[in-house]
């Protein structure tokens, strides 16, 4: 127990790092897919294609490779130099707006077309038809795949720890070597892990039920 | 003076041409009922009236608007003519009252005070008053396109379209909406109609017209057409219908 108690500070100061990345990272992964989708959905076949190439390389390929990507690779050409954290929220960021991207235009496709119909019709615009009738409709029935998504992101940020980002996976791989107890900070690290995405899980729900009640 | 005038009218979806040739025009106040079989175009010939369909080839002027003309401005248009769908289309997440604000309040403005004011009047014009605060999901068919009507009343239009309002209805529920729309009628409304209760267009309609395989094939007062059709067609469709 000592150990744990010793090694959780430290442990906790990683989940912070986690959940800055993690916070940033799915905001701007959602403003990502959100934009995304909408590109998808354009009346204009180049924007159809961007978005599709994007969201069909993102979801083809590694994690991994993609984190590499960005901060080995672009870093190589001298032309930015992003630190680890910023890569490793930019890489989180771009791989989650992938996926969110599909969820959200699966979401807006099964709004009856009545509903844009009805709207149109009263003398909305496009866009404000989208904003106020279509997107608040489609969001209630993306909530729970956009919180599974972010759960997959969330348990994603654990392979930023090989960049040397020094996040949970990162501390307990610190503590578990300098303590030689690999298996209780393991255990601690996959603990505080689950509590987070139990919490994120109950948010969910709370939030899921507020908005089914109206 | 028409206030809808339509002019060779044609629709194609890809090759199929749906309206082949419409002529029509509606006098402001006049109450114009669309009949025929389905397939007939008629919902389509009422869907481009505010260019919910995009129109292939001919004009149609609303209200003194070329609506065929790319540059104009549709929604501006669509705010003069309200539309009333079989399927009702309420919106699901907002409240009754909110269903009939949302456009004063987003498009023309009106402060939020005024405009429920203006919806509380109109859900008492269609006997839903004690409904305000309720949601859509909460409503039987009948209410949610009495609903409908108060919505699209609230942008104060000069001409109502209706698209077959009672066809999704369970029978003891028409009489109630087409109360409504008789009343509308009686307040000198311009209202397009298109319906498969005969009685309505009947006793309702100033004119009704007789539409087969994409053409008007004959309009006349309702008398006239439901007692002395003139063609093959309308005596054919008259006959199955009443």
């Amino acid at each position: 127990m000592d150990i744990i108690s010793a090694a959780l500070p430290i442990l906790l100061k990683g989940l912070q790092v986690t959940l800055y990345i993690f916070v940033i990272a799915i905001i701007l992964g959602f403003l990502i897919g959100l934009v995304v989708a909408l590109l998808r959905l354009a009346p204009i076949k180049i924007l159809n294609w961007i978005a599709k190439i994007y969201v069909d390389a993102i979801r083809g390929t590694p994690f991994i490779v993609q984190l590499f990507f960005i901060y080995f690779g672009v870093n190589s050409l001298h032309i930015v130099s992003l630190n680890s954290t910023t890569a490793g929220i930019i890489t989180v960021a771009i791989n989650a707006g992938a996926y969110f991207a599909e969820i959200i235009r699966a979401g807006i496709q099964s709004i009856d077309k009545g509903q844009t119909e009805a709207a149109r019709s009263i003398g909305f615009t496009a866009s404000q038809t989208m904003r106020y009738v279509v997107l608040p409709q489609a969001f209630r029935r993306m909530l729970p795949t956009i919180t599974n998504q972010s759960i997959i992101s969330l348990k994603d940020t654990s392979l930023l720890s090989v960049i040397g980002i020094a996040d949970l996976t990162q501390q307990g791989q610190i503590q578990a070597s300098a303590t030689f107890e690999a298996f209780k900070i393991w255990l601690a690290v996959g603990v505080i892990y689950f509590i987070i995405i139990y919490l994120l899980t109950i948010l969910a729900n709370f939030i899921e039920r507020r908005i089914q009640l109206r | 003076m028409s206030i809808i005038t339509v002019k060779n009218l044609r629709k194609s979806f890809g090759k199929v041409e749906v309206l082949k040739d419409i002529n029509a025009a509606v006098k402001e106040k006049e109450v114009v009922c669309v009949i025929g079989p389905s397939g007939s175009g008629k919902s389509t010939f009422l869907r481009c009236l505010n260019r919910l369909e995009e129109i292939s080839g001919g004009e149609v002027v609303i209200n003194g608007h070329d609506i065929t003309d790319s540059k104009i401005n549709i929604n501006k248009v669509r705010q003069e003519v309200g539309m009333v769908f079989q399927q009702f289309n309420l919106f699901p997440h907002k409240s009754v009252l909110e269903n009939i604000t949302m456009g004063p309040i987003k498009i023309l403005g009106t402060e939020k005070a005024e405009a429920e004011k203006l919806a509380i009047e109109l859900l008492g014009k269609v006997g839903l008053r004690e409904k305000a605060s309720s949601y859509p999901g909460e409503l039987s068919g009948g209410q949610k396109q009495r609903v409908a009507i108060a919505r699209a009343l609230a942008m104060n239009p000069k001409i109502m379209l209706f698209d077959e309002p009672t066809s999704a209805l369970d029978p003891e529920m028409v009489g109630d909406v087409l109360e409504v729309m008789k009343q509308l009628a009686k307040e000198g409304m311009t209202m397009v109609v298109v319906t498969h209760e005969m009685g309505f267009a009947r006793e309702v309609g100033d004119r009704v017209i007789f539409m087969d395989g994409g053409y008007i094939v004959e309009e006349n007062i309702p008398n006239e057409l439901f007692s002395n059709p003139q063609h093959e067609r309308t005596k054919a469709f008259l006959s199955k219908v009443l």
